[in-house]
């Protein structure tokens, strides 16, 4: 990896009418590595991805990628970007053979160099044996599969990635995951994923959190949950208040609650754990013990907790 | 996977340098055809409704119908009505087509294309030739259906006789008012959320436009209804496509009802200049973050 800049954000600012959807945002993305915003729904990650995508004009601020300012050079930088959003973009009434041709074709592509390129990168998603369907026949993995396929057809040097999971089984996800890193080994592939979901936070090289418009953290997931040290064990129970109060009263630590889950974070939790679980056993639906995470970074930043807010 | 290979390729693909924009054009234009051809109900709908009304508003109105001035002969109603279906034809198609731009913008395909290289004006043209060329071959085949009912008896006798450069002119002059129409449709559909809100457009706007545009009924001189129909831009393209079908031996007479066929045509370009820059206008404009969300619902 090296440490380019592939995206410089200054300052960006968006606002929905009177809603600020994005405030003074400033972040800089490496080039050659997976980037993520991670934020709940409404956090401003898919503002964001708009603007980097070029699909939303910039209000305020600016943003430089690729080496090209996206408020003047949006059709050179687009030749260069491949974008899949949450819903695949592709036409359901065409087979996935007539969608990449499309594609192919948005993007100066041709003749045989497409057919090519469309034939090995079906191959490489395993979708090769479906290209004469219509993609209405498609499960949603496959769609996420053809999408992808249909990115990479034009070399992107900078892939940005919504919701990549959206409507993926396990087994798909990893998939995907491993493919996206392969693409950053092997073509230096910038990749920028938006997330709401841990899971591919964790996956990224580096990660800025971004809540209410603003980034609240950044850094790589194992810097930013060295940022909490200790254990954290975490409560799920029907009635969480009164748990809480009852913890506290009994234990004298500090017991934080955040909708049904209640979390206390302390250096070392073994023995607590082993009296909570003697003492207040029928009174919770879990509890477990671990280090903490990304999670816990967010909530210990917010205030709330990262899934659930909207 | 296995993506070794692909992704070791050592040349970039040709996209590098700015792609053509007639490729993306064509791209969209074909997916256009390819669309319509698997929606084989829009053919239906496009198609044989207006073959129905003609029919029908045909032999009901035959009796009360009154042939105007300009009229050569005997002329009957159907045979009046005969360029205004084709109009409602090149209408419904190219309205239906646009309509697929609310299709695509919630089914996530319109962003795709948004982020591609292609510049906004290339998407405009793609869609809005695409439109076209189906409205006009639906009007075609209205065309010669009619002829067919009328040389069979299935229809009242026309003495519509256009001759074979005027034949060529009036797909011409048809291919100006389709692209015209799918234009006005660009424009409404890319503002619209909804193909609902699109259907009400339809009924309060678009079929009161055709309505008083000459085509189901002949536009006095003098009074209100005679200024609306002469400010509505469709009562040229019905007049010049009535007008390029008797232009043979025996051309309709100049009239003030009747606008001549250089006003005609100019008028009808001038349309379509209008809803084409109109339609490049509106879609450099962000597209509704309503239908946006629209989309990730959908998931």
């Amino acid at each position: 990896m090296t440490s380019t800049i592939a995206i410089t954000i200054q300052n960006i600012s968006h606002h929905y009418g009177e809603r600020a959807a994005l405030d003074r945002v400033n972040c800089e993305i490496i080039s050659g590595a997976i980037t993520g915003f991670l934020g709940p729904n409404g956090g401003g990650k898919t503002t964001l991805f708009s603007i980097l995508s070029s699909l939303l004009p910039i209000q305020s601020g600016n943003v430089e990628a690729l080496g090209f300012d996206l408020r003047t050079s949006a059709t050179t930088y687009r030749q260069r970007i491949g974008v899949t959003f949450q819903a695949p973009a592709l036409d359901r009434r065409l087979t996935v053979q007539e969608n990449l041709t499309h594609q192919g074709h948005l993007y100066g592509l041709g003749g045989r160099e497409l057919a090519e390129r469309s034939q090995k990168l079906l191959e490489q998603f395993r979708v090769a044996d479906r290209c004469h369907d219509v993609v209405d026949t498609l499960s949603g993995g496959l769609k996420r599969r053809v999408e992808l396929a249909k990115c990479l057809l034009h070399d992107p040097q900078l892939l940005l990635l919504d919701e990549p999971s959206n409507g993926l089984d396990p087994g798909a996800r990893h998939d995907l995951w491993q493919c996206l890193e392969e693409l950053r080994a092997d073509r230096g592939t910038t990749i920028v994923v938006a997330t709401h979901l841990m899971e591919e936070a964790e996956r990224c090289d580096s990660l800025a959190l971004l809540d209410g418009g603003k980034i609240v953290a950044s850094g790589s997931p194992s810097a930013l949950r060295g940022e909490i040290p200790g254990e954290t064990i975490s409560i799920v129970a029907d009635q969480p208040e009164e748990l809480r109060l009852r913890i506290q009263e009994a234990t004298q630590v500090d017991v934080r609650r955040t909708g049904e889950l209640l979390r206390i974070q302390q250096a070392d939790c073994q023995e607590l754990l082993h009296d909570l679980v003697s003492s207040f056993s029928g009174e919770f639906k879990t509890i477990s013990l671990g280090k903490a995470t990304l999670e816990d970074v967010f909530l210990a930043r917010t205030g709330h907790r990262l899934a659930g807010d909207e | 996977m296995a993506h070794t290979e692909l992704f070791h390729s050592e040349a970039p693909p040709s996209s590098r340098r700015a792609p053509a924009a007639w490729l993306g054009i064509w791209t969209l234009t074909r997916r256009e055809m390819v669309r319509f051809v698997r929606q084989r109900s829009r053919f239906a709908g496009a198609l044989a409704q207006p073959v129905m009304f003609w029919v029908l508003f045909g032999a009901g109105l035959h009796g009360s119908f009154k042939a105007p001035d300009w009229a050569t002969g005997e002329m009957s109603y159907q045979e009046y009505f005969f360029p205004g279906i084709a109009v409602l034809i090149l209408m419904f198609t190219a309205i239906f087509s646009s309509i697929s731009i609310i299709e695509d913008r919630h089914e996530g395909f319109l962003q795709g294309v948004l982020v591609s290289p292609l510049p906004r004006w290339g998407l405009v043209v793609g869609k809005l030739l695409g439109g076209t060329l189906l409205a006009l071959l639906q009007a075609v085949v209205f065309l010669l259906i009619g002829h067919a009912m009328a040389a069979l008896g299935l229809a009242p006798p026309m003495s519509t006789a256009p001759g074979f450069v005027n034949a060529a002119l009036l797909m011409f002059f048809m291919t100006a008012v389709a692209f015209s129409l799918t234009g006005l449709g660009f424009i409404m559909a890319w503002k619209l959320d909804s193909v609902q809100g699109f259907h009400a457009v339809m009924s309060v706007f678009l079929m009161p436009m055709w309505l008083v545009s000459g085509a189901f009924f002949p536009a006095g001189e003098t009074g209100f209804l005679a200024w609306v129909i002469r400010l509505n831009p469709l009562t040229y393209g019905v007049a010049g496509i009535r007008r390029l079908m008797y232009s043979g031996e025996f051309p309709l007479p100049v009239s003030g009802a009747l606008p001549s066929l250089g006003l005609c045509l100019a008028a009808t370009l001038l349309f379509a200049a209008v809803t084409l820059t109109g339609s490049i206008s509106v879609s450099r404009q962000t597209v509704s973050r309503k239908s946006s969300r629209a989309a990730r619902k959908r998931k």
